[in-house]
């Protein structure tokens, strides 16, 4: 055994194994599981996600471009079939009503990516031409169908051709955007939840009392690594059981099955940084945005005793951190403009506003200073949080002192007069 | 002459010098002397409120004082060594959900022992204290007094040098206050210095070779328990046959008659000037003895009635 204190590290390890199993041996790891589920399922009612990217997530469109007969045969159809094939049937809007002998160019349209397209449908009912963007081939059935219904629901299916483009430079640009909020958006969440959980923890500790033991034995610059660490752990264990959840039921049922066709993978364009940069700097930066507000969590709780302070307290952190969510979810619209520099300087904007651009932009030297400016504040943050919680923690407080002097003074008079 | 330096004291594992803490403008501190000598039991005694777990927070290192100096087994920075150091704080502590023997453990790991040693050593302590068969029960499932023993075991299981106890005696039962004078008797017996604050002052007087006195922050008296005893003189306590007589001149003006008996402080002349001016006066001596002053004596004497008075009622609140 060492004969003076253990090294930082060291202690800031031996808090963090203590923490990181009494988390993953607790209910709070199963509520912290279900966690993400809560929040998606509400952007998802509210309908809010994504609404910044204009028509980024409305339903994608079928676009035809027919002789004006058939235009009218088709919807028809489309009205018919609604009620038997529900959401199999696309939505569909009337680009042109198409002259006798006029010809339309669909890759024009797509390219031009105006309203909502994924597909266009020319050519005549019996032999239907579907123009599809990557990943909405599978459309060429549910036209077939229509088709058919259109001309006669006894003929048989008409045969489509279908003929794939590339997605266009627009679409990619709006679907890396897409990738940026995205990314955005997960990052909020995960850091919010964990920053709650491990105040949660450092208030917990301040109830049972335990931390005079911690404070007494190992440095609390240890103490808040260690609660830090351990969270961030959980956080990696919680993400592997997602991402083996969620990876698991692909491969059994594939992605779009599991999307109900309304997501393909193979249709996003790859990050600016390719996909295994994106994936790699999305875990650097939602580990230093949660140290980030971690920190702040931590040196919050040295104010507070109770749950009820903590939730005093930590509300205007907390707003704090939508308003910066939503400073750097602006800035992904203006890349290069003043607004995106402060939103990617700025410590607590820095990591969501770092990854938006890692979806937008390919260069990576940006990244490596991001991440060493945030790690910086990570270090001060953490500092100056220990410093206030020692300073704070182990006081009776200003009233506790003249509670405890007033009633003393009464029975020290006698000596009070003699001194 | 700056700390360390001995001043004639021999070897200290404690050494503070005017040691003074605020809090918000409060002085919980002020001007704090302490001289523990290695292998002690040194008591810190004091009523609620006078500033005891403040100044043992400082000797640890757990907050700094806003002046004065420290030097804990020889380091000016207590955290340097706190390997070598148990504390049990006043409020007491530990994970619910943790067994027994785990939390002893992870006291050990803080202060430096090997999680794998902790926790053979914690289930051997729980083991020779009789509570081994609480080694796997989780703290939430052992009684108040169960978990501030397993607490205990976990300031010690790391065999520290120097063990620091804020009131210890608080929340146990009197057969547990035994049991753990016995083990603060066997820790300096094996060398180990202890330091230990209450405001039950039988204890201070059965366990400890110095005392300091701390009351607003202050402390009146530091120093050896029979010293502070002496500074009252011994008083006598005589009973005559006799009433009255010339033998009632002999006795000092201070001399009060409590039933049978007169009380008084023993003449600074001595015992035997006043023996003979009682026997040549015919007194008729019944009884006469001569009672050294206890520690409660010193501690109104030098702390003052009312601090006393303190004391005795967090005493009857606690018990």
């Amino acid at each position: 055994m060492s004969a003076e204190r253990l090294p930082l590290l060291k202690a800031a390890y031996v808090v963090a194994r203590r923490d990181f199993v009494a988390i993953l041996f607790s209910r709070a790891f199963f509520f912290f599981l279900l966690g993400p589920l809560f929040p998606i399922a509400v952007f998802a009612l509210a309908g809010s996600i994504g609404q910044r990217v204009d028509s980024a997530t409305a339903s994608p469109q079928l676009g035809v471009a027919m002789q004006a007969s058939d235009v009218d045969a088709i919807l028809g159809a489309q009205e018919r079939l609604r009620g038997s094939l529900g959401p199999a049937i696309p939505e569909m809007t009337v680009l042109v009503r198409l002259a006798e002998g006029e010809t339309y160019d669909p890759n024009e349209v797509l390219a031009r990516r105006e309203g909502n397209l994924a597909a266009v449908l020319t050519g005549t009912l019996s032999s239907p031409e579907l123009t599809v963007t990557e990943g909405w081939a599978w459309w060429s059935g549910p036209v077939g169908v229509l088709a058919a219904e259109a001309q006669d629901a006894s003929r048989a299916y008409p045969t489509v051709r279908t003929v794939t483009v590339a997605t266009s430079g627009a679409s990619e640009h709006r679907a890396r955007l897409r990738t940026a909020q995205a990314g955005q958006l997960l990052l909020f969440l995960l850091t919010m939840l964990l920053a709650g959980m491990v105040l949660s923890n450092l208030v917990e500790e301040k109830a049972n009392k335990v931390i005079e033991i911690l404070a007494a034995a190992i440095p609390m610059d240890a103490v808040f690594l260690g609660k830090l660490f351990a969270m961030l752990a959980i956080s990696l264990v919680g993400i592997t059981v997602w991402a083996t959840v969620i990876g698991g039921l692909i491969g059994l049922s594939g992605f779009e099955s599991l999307s109900s066709g309304a997501v393909d993978l193979s249709n996003l364009p790859a990050p600016g940084v390719g996909w295994p940069g994106f994936v790699l700097l999305g875990i650097a930066y939602f580990a230093m945005g949660y140290l980030l507000l971690g920190s702040i969590f931590l040196a919050v709780g040295s104010l507070a005793s109770t749950v009820r302070e903590v939730q005093t307290l930590s509300m205007p952190v907390t707003m704090m951190q939508v308003l910066l969510f939503f400073f750097a979810s602006m800035a992904i619209s203006e890349t290069g403009k003043p607004i995106e520099w402060a939103a990617m300087a700025f410590p607590l904007s820095s990591p969501f506003a770092m990854l938006a651009r890692a979806a937008q932009h390919g260069s990576l030297w940006p990244h490596a200073l991001a991440l060493a400016w945030q790690f910086v504040w990570v270090f001060l943050f953490i500092r100056l949080g220990a410093a206030l919680f020692r300073k704070r923690v182990m006081k009776s407080g200003p009233q506790g002192v003249r509670r405890k002097r007033k009633l003393a003074a009464l029975a020290l008079a006698p000596f009070a007069k003699r001194t | 002459m700056g700390l360390g330096d001995g001043g004639g004291m021999g070897n200290l594992a404690i050494e503070a010098r005017g040691l003074v803490k605020r809090f918000d403008g409060a002085l919980a501190v002020d001007g704090v002397d302490l001289a523990v000598p290695e292998g002690a039991i040194y008591g810190v005694l004091g009523p609620n409120g006078a500033g005891k777990t403040t100044t043992l927070r400082m000797l640890l290192g757990i907050i700094d004082p806003d002046k004065g100096e420290r030097r804990v087994l020889g380091r000016a920075d207590p955290q340097e060594i706190a390997s070598q150091i148990g504390y049990l704080p006043e409020e007491r502590g530990l994970y619910p959900s943790m067994k027994a023997f785990e939390a002893i453990a992870f006291m050990g790991a803080l202060r430096g022992l090997p999680l794998a040693e902790g926790r053979r050593r914690g289930r051997d302590l729980l083991e020779t204290n009789g509570l081994g068969y609480a080694a796997d029960r989780q703290i939430r499932q052992l009684s108040k007094g169960m978990a501030q023993q397993v607490q205990l075991l976990g300031t010690l299981v790391h065999s520290p040098r120097l063990v620091v106890l804020d009131e210890p005696f608080a929340g146990l039962d009197a057969i547990n206050q035994g049991k753990l004078e016995r083990l603060i008797r066997d820790l300096a017996a094996a060398g180990t210095t202890v330091i230990f604050s209450t405001h039950v002052i039988s204890h201070a007087e059965r366990l400890c070779d110095n005392v300091a006195i701390i009351a607003g922050g202050k402390v009146p008296y530091a120093g050896s328990v029979d010293a502070a005893r002496d500074r009252i003189r011994p008083q006598v306590r005589l009973e005559t046959r006799h009433r009255d007589g010339p033998w009632r001149s002999a006795l000092p003006a201070a001399a009060r008659l409590e039933g049978n008996f007169w009380q008084f402080p023993l003449p600074e002349s001595g015992v035997e000037p006043l023996l003979r001016a009682l026997i040549e006066g015919d007194a008729g001596i019944l009884s006469l003895s001569i009672e050294r002053a206890g520690l409660h004596d010193a501690f109104v004497a030098i702390a003052g009635e009312a601090a006393a008075q303190a004391l005795e009622a967090e005493r009857e609140v606690a018990s």
